[in-house]
């Protein structure tokens, strides 16, 4: 199971940095939204691989249990990762819409405006 | 338990949507209700820094659960030190942005403004490493806002570039937690601290990547070398009041370096030693050196002024990556200073931005150029770091500081040359930006050469034509933060006798540990 996981985050990662490198709106979207599920597992699986145990500890009685505080990271991380790509989309469809490009680098236009002043 | 310390975090984190939701309409009561939470947060600050400045350190247990399990707030007189700047540069860019009226030209800015000003407080108080991230995301969700606040092609374009860049920091932030997480079994920064102290140093290459990760992490906040390049872009094209604000963020990126890399990852623990200081050091020389190259070459005062930010990142990252209690005491004044320095130079520059467009470059006359430019000079002296206002004394300490390291000439030569560097490329700007202008006579000026270049230098969206009569509150404001620089000239000695006080606790950090984890004998 561990080299099922490790190669799930290394496989995710690998193609989210890809899309995010490709630097055009859509393509990076994706490309966060493989890294943020990356690092969701990647979270979930710092407190120890368990099967069939309950994130919690029974005072009543002697059963295993798996750590339960990666879990709620894990719940804090995946609201903000999916907020913040709400946030990245609109922003990104405000800079489509509004300048007719998706490339989201800058140089170009930099460089058009250093030749303005 | 002292329930002012969780109180600057609460207020605004209730004003904020108490705009949003009852005040939407009302430009007027945001203003007021915006500028009265400002100074209430500042008063209980300044409430808190004399709490803390005779050495004690408070916790706060959130839902009163004991330190290792629940997540508690730490005040001491580091973290009191930096929520006074936060609230003294907050109400000052409030009252600006009220002044010029940028907080009228999109919606919810003062809603936006008092989550920041909420997340950034909270980031320098929080005792939790996995707090501080959630802090990081809610300082970083409200300048997203901020940074497109008012809109335009080139804004919206900078934004994604900034969102993306720090999603992937966040994501980073994450996976360096995680790692941190899986080895020692704790994110409380104490816990940590006492449980990295006790592993030998062959378990703990997975540790020491945590370390560097994080590093990582707080490098790009603090826009350290390779990792420095969202700044100019991103703050030249937000709007500038808002950059100003922000120069309090890069703040956020250093204070963590110094609070995780004294308190958990500290100079004496065996299985990090030298990992950090010998990698930030010359990172932050190359980011000075950068930096000053960078005012020199740049052609957009929005630009000039962001290199600048830079640069003084530079000097304060050097002494932070000395790791001396001397060095640190520098890094300190140094903080307050810089940040003062920055959030005045970016002020100036919008009202430059405001009569002329953004261009470095002879123009038409400005209207009122003869304060403004008198104003830019100050600015530029406290910037650069000349003497006689608070940069010179700063950067004398920072030099002093490093008098004894193996590398004392590197560090002092890259210091001296970046600020002759700096103060020659402000020199040029500000001549041609307020001298020259007068020296050009109008024959030789093209009435459409000027009348294009005042279209291409605005921002998509804002093209307002030079106010007529110059608004006061802008200008009370500068002078106010000029003030301020001048007084901490003036008072540099009780000034740095905090800062040595503030050094010392922070490298003997067993009372901060005793008393977080104090809680769990109680």
């Amino acid at each position: 199971m561990e080299i099922l996981v490790a190669s799930a985050v290394g496989v995710l990662t690998a193609a989210g940095i890809y899309l995010i490198l490709r630097r055009r709106s859509f393509p990076v979207i994706l490309g966060l939204s493989l890294v943020s599920y990356a690092v969701n597992v990647f979270l979930f699986a710092t407190g120890r691989l368990m099967t069939n145990a309950p994130a919690i500890l029974n005072k009543y009685e002697e059963v295993a249990y798996t750590d339960p505080l990666p879990q709620a990271l894990v719940l804090t991380a995946i609201v903000i990762s999916f907020g913040m790509t709400a946030v990245v989309v609109m922003i990104a469809l405000g800079a489509y819409l509004s300048s007719q490009d998706d490339r989201i680098n800058l140089s170009d236009d930099d460089a058009k405006a250093g030749e303005d002043a | 338990m002292n329930h002012l310390v969780i109180a600057p975090i609460v207020l605004p984190a209730l004003v904020a949507p108490f705009i949003i939701m009852v005040l939407r309409y009302h430009l007027d009561l945001q203003r007021i209700f915006s500028v009265a939470s400002s100074v209430l947060v500042l008063c209980l600050t300044l409430a808190l820094a004399a709490q803390a400045a005779d050495g004690t350190v408070q916790v706060y247990e959130l839902g009163d659960w004991p330190a290792p399990f629940g997540i508690v707030l730490v005040l001491d007189r580091l973290s009191a030190m930096m929520i006074v700047l936060t609230s003294v540069l907050a109400l000052a860019v409030v009252l600006y942005a009220i002044g010029t009226g940028w907080d009228s030209r999109g919606a919810n800015f003062h809603a936006l403004f008092q989550f920041q000003i909420m997340g950034i407080l909270g980031a320098f108080m929080t005792g939790d490493a996995f707090n501080l991230f959630v802090f990081f995301e809610v300082l970083l969700i409200a300048s997203y806002g901020l940074m497109i606040h008012a809109g335009g092609a080139k804004r919206f374009q900078a934004g994604v570039q900034y969102v993306v860049y720090n999603l992937l920091g966040s994501t980073l932030f994450l996976f360096a937690l995680g790692t941190i997480y899986a080895v020692t079994g704790t994110l409380n920064m104490a816990d940590l601290a006492v449980r990295v102290a006790e592993m030998s140093a062959e378990e703990t290459a997975l540790l020491r990547v945590g370390a560097v990760m994080l590093l990582l992490v707080f490098a790009i906040k603090a826009a350290v070398l390779p990792l420095h390049f969202w700044l100019p872009a991103s703050y030249s094209h937000a709007p500038l009041p808002v950059a100003a604000l922000f120069a309090i963020m890069t703040k956020v990126g250093a204070y963590s370096i110094l609070r995780v890399y004294t308190l958990i990852f500290g100079p004496d623990v065996a299985i990090t030693e030298g990992l950090v200081g010998d990698w930030l050091l010359p990172a932050a020389l190359l980011t000075l050196a950068v930096g000053a190259v960078g005012v020199l070459g740049s052609r957009e005062i929005g630009r000039l002024v962001a290199f600048g930010a830079i640069t003084s990142m530079g000097t304060l990252l050097i002494s932070i990556a000395l790791f001396t209690p001397a060095a640190t005491s520098a890094a300190l004044y140094y903080i307050v200073h810089s940040t003062l320095a920055t959030a005045l130079m970016f002020l100036i520059a919008d009202q430059v931005m405001e009569r002329q467009g953004g261009a470095v470059a002879a123009m038409r006359l400005m209207p009122q150029s003869g304060l403004l430019s008198v104003m830019f000079f100050v600015a530029a002296i406290a910037l650069a770091g000349m003497p006689p206002l608070s940069g010179f004394i700063g950067k004398l300490l920072v030099m002093d500081a490093a008098r004894d390291h193996d590398l004392v000439w590197w560090i002092w030569a890259v210091i001296l040359i970046g600020s002759l560097v700096t103060i020659i490329g402000l020199a040029r700007a500000g001549t041609l930006i307020f001298w020259k202008s007068h020296g050009l006579p109008d024959s030789d000026v093209d009435p459409d050469a000027v009348a294009n270049a005042e279209d291409d230098d605005l921002l998509d969206g804002e093209a307002t034509a030079a106010p007529a009569a110059a608004p006061v509150l802008p200008l009370v404001v500068c002078f106010a933060l000029m003030t301020a620089l001048v007084m901490l000239t003036v008072f540099a000695g009780p000034m740095t006798r905090y800062a040595d006080a503030t050094a010392a606790q922070l490298f003997t950090p067993t009372a901060y540990i005793e008393t977080v984890l104090g809680g769990a004998s109680k």
